[in-house]
Parts: structure tokens; sequence; C-alpha cells
């Protein structure tokens, strides 16, 4: 309950000071808007449906994009962590690619699917893949030997002793990963929009730059952190507390 | 060296401490005087599982090869509990590794039931020395695992689990997860686990070795129990002599570096034993005047000191 007044009196400072702020009129209401024009924008954006549009847009976009980044990535990652030869020549590959921008691909992807949903897919791909393929790699690599022998041991083969025995005893180890990828599939959705024209949140956000409506901006920029902090703090955080419940990595509880 | 062993074959039989009445178990029916003549010789006929010339050599991080286990020859009766001493570094481990099939030896032939072994199968459960218990499931999950992987029905799974998990006193842990459990429930969970696939031979190593006395006490005592009620074959690996005599049927007593098998000991004493009785610690003295030598000589590589450190004797337990 503590932690939970001192959010409040955080935020209430932190509105406080804007609205101070907005009040002196140091700078014009188009530059620097208001709590109250702000929160009037996002009243209007979602009674009129237009950001429930593009929130379930991105939205899908995103979990299509990052869905298929986990699953191809736990596959190369768990490649790469068992061959050797895998891993001495993709392994290096993977790390530095990681340091490519995602929206490095836009370019490419244009060309390739031409100016469409496909091509954000791409890059969505593309900024999340990278991350779970490493994190799983990791995530094997740290993973106990002894669970892989016993599962052996105890009968689980092939499809099997990755789906009970593998998958499960790496995800303490990849669920940072998996946050990760998350991030960088929310950016890179984010930014590819932003340069289409595509109902998605990104496009909301250029549609304010473009008619000057600076309470659109900071509305839709509002949206786009608190999505990404729902998932992140909500989902991710339970899975995390669950996991570490069920490992007894928690100190007491 | 003590007049209780004459030879590789001779018995350990304490005369005037018998009590037949005592001595039940599935080891009943070869007869329990009977069987210190045919030592290692058991016919590969009746073999459950039968070691012949085992070898294994590995290379190591240097490039050279290394000699783990030498010409392995090894028979074991049907519900015989069969101990494996030696030094560390004598490879008893990795030997269970090959019987269980999680590795294939360099040369040499695994039968068990007649049938060469070509990797894991539900007959051979290991018990780790680490446990390997899996942390994301509990108490009861671990103990259906190898019965689901077997695609067993659930209802049938649900049964034995029970079943398994009263017998070594921890149904009422069932919904727990196994870090929740103190190092002896652990073992018990492990060996749960192990025997709900219901194999034909339970390979243990050294699954004592990391608990306090009491615990193990304990164990001994239930393990022997279990051992009696359902007739399994074990291949139990400890580095405890008292424990190995403790146990055991019989005592295979194996070199360091390459693991050879030295000797081996018939243990005739009566059932129940008990790790301070003092025929137990009679026995004991006579094997560990054997795996002396080969504990200096482990010492001696793995300090690499030219003088011979002198052991106390009982210093092994």
């Amino acid at each position: 309950m503590k932690r939970a007044a001192r959010l409040v009196i955080f935020y209430t400072c932190l509105f406080g000071l804007w609205a101070l702020l907005a009040q002196l009129k140091i700078w014009p209401p188009y530059l620097f808007p208001t709590p109250w024009g702000v929160a009037q924008e996002l009243y209007y954006g979602f009674s009129d449906h237009s950001y429930w549009i593009a929130i379930a847009v991105s939205m899908r976009r995103v979990l299509i994009g990052y869905a298929i980044s986990v699953v191809a990535g736990m596959i190369l990652g768990l490649g790469v962590a068992s061959n050797k030869f895998l891993e001495e020549t993709m392994g290096g590959l993977l790390v530095s690619l990681q340091s490519l921008p995602s929206i490095c691909w836009w370019p490419l992807a244009l060309l390739w699917f031409g100016l469409n949903q496909k091509a954000i897919l791409f890059v969505v791909i593309m900024g999340s893949l990278l991350s779970v393929t490493l994190a799983m790699e990791d995530g094997r690599k740290q993973m106990p030997k002894i669970y892989g022998m016993a599962g052996r041991n105890l009968g689980a083969r092939g499809f099997q002793l990755f789906w009970h025995v593998l998958l499960p005893a790496s995800l303490p180890f990849i669920v940072s990963g998996l946050k990760q990828g998350w991030a960088f599939a929310w950016r890179s959705l984010i930014t590819a929009e932003m340069l289409y024209v595509s109902l998605g949140l990104g496009q909301v956000l250029m549609m304010g730059r473009e008619t000057s409506n600076m309470n659109a901006v900071i509305a839709v920029m509002i949206l786009i952190i608190g999505l990404g902090y729902i998932v992140d703090g909500l989902i991710f955080k339970s899975m995390e507390k669950r996991l570490q419940h069920k490992w007894g990595l928690t100190a007491a509880t | 060296m003590s007049s209780n062993i004459q030879n590789a074959a001779a018995p350990i039989v304490i005369p005037g401490h018998r009590s037949p009445a005592r001595a039940a178990g599935p080891r009943s029916k070869f007869g329990p005087a009977s069987i210190g003549h045919t030592l290692g010789h058991v016919s590969p006929e009746i073999a459950k599982v039968g070691l012949s010339e085992i070898c294994l050599s590995y290379r190591t991080h240097g490039g050279e090869r290394l000699l783990a286990l030498d010409h392995i020859n090894l028979q074991v009766r049907p519900g015989e509990f069969l101990c494996v001493v030696g030094p560390s570094g004598c490879g008893k481990s990795t030997l269970l590794h090959l019987i269980a099939g999680l590795h294939p030896q360099t040369s040499g032939q695994i039968l068990v039931d007649g049938r060469p072994v070509e990797g894991p199968g539900p007959d051979r459960i290991l018990i780790f020395q680490e446990l390997g218990l899996f942390p994301w499931l509990t108490v009861g999950e671990n103990v259906e695992f190898g019965m689901k992987m077997k695609g067993v029905s659930k209802a049938e799974r649900e049964e034995k689990t029970r079943y398994y998990l009263r017998l070594v006193h921890l149904w009422q842990f069932k919904k727990s997860y196994t870090h929740q459990l103190s190092g002896g429930m652990r073992q018990r969970v492990a060996l749960a686990r192990a025997l709900a696939t219901e194999p034909d031979v339970l390979l243990m190593d050294e699954p004592f070795a990391a608990l306090d006395a009491q615990t193990r006490d304990l164990l001994h005592d239930e393990l022997e129990r279990i051992w009696a009620e359902t007739g399994r074959t074990i291949i139990f690996v400890t580095h405890n002599v008292r424990e190995a005599i403790r146990l055991g049927d019989r005592v295979v007593l194996l070199t360091f570096r390459p693991g050879r098998v030295k000797r081996e000991f018939s243990i005739d004493l009566p059932r129940p034993r008990v790790l301070e009785d003092v025929h137990v610690a009679h026995a004991a003295r006579a094997i560990l005047d054997e795996l002396r030598e080969e504990i200096n000589l482990s010492l001696e590589v793995e300090y690499s000191v030219g003088v011979k450190p002198h052991l106390a004797p009982g210093a092994e337990q």
C-alpha cells in the first residue's frame, strides 16, 4: 500500500509540474500542450474508435511477428547451441547482425515485398528474432546438462525431450531474452508504421505531426508507452514470478 | 589382511550370527549360502545384466587418450543387490551411465536380459548423484514423468504415482515443488520417480553421499524394504565401504584409473544389517584394506605428491 501511495504522489507531482509549465505559457500551446488537452484528445480518440482501431492493428502485427520470431528463434538458437559447426559460423554472424538497427531492413523489405503488411512484418521479425535466438542459444548452454540426461534416462525422445524437458529447463534462462525480443519487436513495429501509412499507432502518431496536433502526438506517445508497460510489466513480470516460484529462486516467499 | 577373506570368491561369513528368519528378500530365491562359490561366474543366460570386456577411453583436453574403464566383466543376477565401490576417479559412475545407455562404451558388450544395450530404455533407470529432479514440475508430476513419456494412461499414472509416493512416504507432498523439500525427501522423490517407470534394473549413483548420517540410515532401511517388496535388481555405486556392506549381496571393488574389477566380495551377513554393527565393521575392514591401496594411488595422482599419504583405517567411512 505504501508503494501505491508513493506512486500516486510521484505522478501527481509530475502532472502538476506539467500543468504548471503549460499554464505559465512560456512556449505556445501548439508546441507545449496542456495535460487536459491531451486527456481530451485521448477521450476523442477512443470515443470515435480511431485509437481502438490503431491499437488493434498494431497489436495484431506485433503479435504475429513476435510469435514467428519466438518459434523461429528457438529453433535457430537450439540448432546453434547444439551444433559446433553452426556455433562457430552462425554464432558470430548473429551477434554482429544484432548491432544492426532493425529499421535498416526497411529499404530491403520494401524492395522485396513492396509497400505492404509483409514488409512491416519482416522488420518486426528481424527486430526480435536475433534476441530470441541468442537468448535460446545462451539458455540451452547455461541449462544444467543433468536435465537432458535425466529426461533421456526416463524415456523422453526427440520432440518429447525438447517440449517436456529442454524447453522448460531453459525457460528461466531465456525469459529475459524473450522480454528483450518483445521490446525490440514493439519498437521496430512503431518505427516501421511511422514510415508507412497503415492504420497502426505509428501512423496515428505521424498524423499528429502532419496536422500539427501536439495533443494527439503526446496522446499517442502515452498510448505506446502504456501498451509497452502492460505487456512488459504485467505479462512478462508475472511469468518471471511464476518461474521463480516454481524453481525456488525467490528468497523465502 | 582379515582372515575372512581368502580369495576373490570368498564370502564374508561370520558364523553364529545368522538369523535366517530375518534374511528375507528376493535374494532368498538363490539361497543365501550357495552364492559364494559361483561368484563372478554367473552364467550369462541367467544374468539380468551382463558386462563383458567393457572398455571406455576418451580424449582429454590435452589430446591424449585416457583409459577410464579397462575390460570390465560383471554378471548381475536377477533381484541381486550389487554394490560397486572404488576411489573417486575409478569410473564407477561412468559404468552406470554405460548400463543406462547414456553413453556408448568404446568396446565390449552390455547385455540386459540377453539383449545388447543401445541407448536408454525403460527397463533400466538411473538415479543420478545430483538427482536431476525437474524443478518446474511438482513432486507428483516428477514421479509421473517417465510413465507420461511411455504413454501410460492418465488414470494408471495417477494410481501408480499414489502407490510409489506412498511407498516413499511422500504422498502428502505430491503438490510441492522439489526445492521446498529437504535433501532426504528429494532423494526419495528421485527413488519414487525411478520406481514408477517400473524398471527391472535400478542404477543408483552415490545417492546418499550428500546426506546426514541419520537421514542416510533411514533411507538405507527404506531402500532395503522397497527392494524386498519390489524385487528389483539394483546396482548401487558408492565410495562408502560400510554402506556397500550394509546394502549389498555382493560388493565389487574397482581399481583406480583405469577402472578394473579388483575383487568381488560376497556379503553373507543376515539382513537387516546395521551400519554400526561390529560384523559390518569387521567386513568393511577387510575390503578397506584392499581399497586403501587404490585410494592412496588416487591421492598420489590428484595431489601429485611423491610420498604416499597415510590413511588411518576407517578414514574412508
